[in-house]
């Protein structure tokens, strides 16, 4: 993978000093977590070039996930969660 | 995947596109400034789907792209270097010099690698002592930092021979070099996502203050893309412009203070020269004085070349963003990813490459 702004979100599963290993879709890889040292076991982390660029904000994440749906939201004309037209919205 | 399926959901995508549709009523044109969106715009056919008044160009996005010629002879000429190895990013080994590419170097008997990052690099110069190891650095701020810390760790280990070719460029001050070219009258800027979980939003501030152009940072999934759109246009038709995160699950105001002061310890600004639009000043990164040994600018001496690019590309009105690939006369005609005349039909991240793959 070599593009040049390409960053994946990774899950951290171990730490052991400046190297983590990370995992995405079932592939694991061991990254230099150098620029971002506050990174913990269990958080995600975008990853580029072999190193972990920035934590992913999880809850800034739900949050952007949330406005969409808020957003489908007001498009029916509705302040509720729902599926008038019958197809499947999948919820939060 | 987690943090990317969701964002690729066409249902979400829905009252997105709707509500574009219902804003857009007057024509807006936008630049986004980031191969990775070039391609995912391509690949998910977003211009399709927005309505006919917003037109989205790309601008000089693509660092492999923005390298002027001369850079890129004087890469190839690092191939010639005796015991060398090239270590590079895959797409620089295909950019046609004037006189040569890494790959026909390659050919010729040269170590030319492509690695996945720089510390890949840093291991063959562990591995081989007696090979002088030559790093290409072509990126933008999302890449220098891992230069950077590479470049600093080999220095700290005390190796001799690892070296990095710095071609990398900063992204906020060739943007102002853009809007002050004046060539394209331009509605607002989509930015770069990873560049910006670096830098922040500051240091676009002046977009927007200066020039009142409306900015949305955003992330590079369709529905990431879709909702910065939407918020370009809100901001358009508020004649409000401003800085605005859209990929906020990557991106804060500060950035990642830990990898600046990394960049800042082994980078200094520099002038460098950006293909089709000519100097920036202080837009290249050069290697700080202490680490000089390690610059491959100044470790080896290079016999001149006389750079001259192809006189038929048109690569550097795609990158001003003045003409589309399909408007170059050399377009899937003679220049094709087979034959590439220059670099945006060969990087990853080029314009042309992404209209040829994706809108043929």
């Amino acid at each position: 993978m070599n593009f040049m702004c390409v960053a994946i979100p990774a899950k951290v599963i171990s730490i052991e000093g400046s190297l983590a290993e990370v995992e995405v879709g079932g592939i694991f890889r061991t990254i230099s977590i150098q620029l971002t040292p506050e990174v913990q076991k269990d958080d995600y982390v975008l990853v580029h070039a072999g190193f972990a660029i920035h934590k992913v904000d999880e809850e800034e994440a739900r949050q952007t996930l949330e406005l969409f749906e808020e957003l489908g939201a007001l498009e029916e004309g509705s302040s509720e969660k729902p599926s008038p037209d019958g197809l499947e919205h999948s919820t939060p | 995947m987690k943090f990317i399926d969701e964002y690729r959901d066409g249902e979400r995508a829905r009252p997105i596109i709707e509500e574009i549709h219902r804003l857009a009523d007057e024509p807006i044109r936008l630049m986004e400034v980031c191969g990775t969106h070039t391609v995912s715009i391509a690949r998910y056919g977003l211009g399709k789907i927005l309505p006919p008044t917003i037109e989205l160009i790309s601008g000089p996005g693509c660092p492999v792209c923005v390298t002027s010629q001369s850079d890129v002879d004087r890469a190839i000429s690092l191939a010639r270097v005796p015991e060398a190895a090239i270590t590079t990013f895959g797409d620089m080994v295909r950019v046609p010099g004037s006189h040569s590419t890494l790959a026909q170097e390659r050919a010729q008997g040269a170590d030319v690698r492509v690695v996945y990052s720089p510390l890949d690099a840093l291991k063959v110069a562990v591995a081989k002592p007696k090979t002088k190891v030559i790093f290409l650095g072509v990126g933008f701020e999302t890449t220098a930092p891992t230069i950077a810390a590479t470049v600093l760790e080999a220095k700290s280990r005390g190796l001799d021979n690892f070296f990095v070719f710095s071609a990398h460029k900063t992204v906020p001050r060739a943007l102002k070099a853009l809007l002050d070219l004046g060539e394209v009258k331009l509605g607002g800027f989509l930015l770069p996502g990873h560049v910006s979980a670096i830098i922040g939003s500051r240091p676009y501030e002046f977009l927007a203050g200066e020039y009142g152009m409306p900015c949305v940072i955003s992330g590079f999934e369709p529905l990431d893309i879709l909702q910065s759109i939407l918020l370009l246009v809100r901001q358009v038709k508020s004649r409000n412009p401003r800085v605005e995160i859209q990929y906020r699950r990557g991106v804060d105001v500060e950035g990642n203070r830990k990898a600046q002061e990394v960049m800042d310890r082994a980078f200094q600004p520099s002038d460098v020269e950006w293909r089709g639009i000519g100097c920036i000043p202080g837009t290249g990164l050069a290697l700080r004085e202490e680490l000089s040994g390690l610059d491959a600018a100044r470790a080896f001496d290079l016999p001149p070349v006389l750079s001259r690019e192809n006189p038929g590309c048109h690569c550097g009105e795609v990158l001003r963003g003045v003409i589309r690939p399909r408007e170059c006369k050399l377009f899937a005609a003679v220049c094709t990813p087979q034959n590439p005349v220059g670099p945006c039909m060969v990087s990853f991240e080029g314009s042309c490459a992404a209209a040829f793959k994706y809108e043929l």
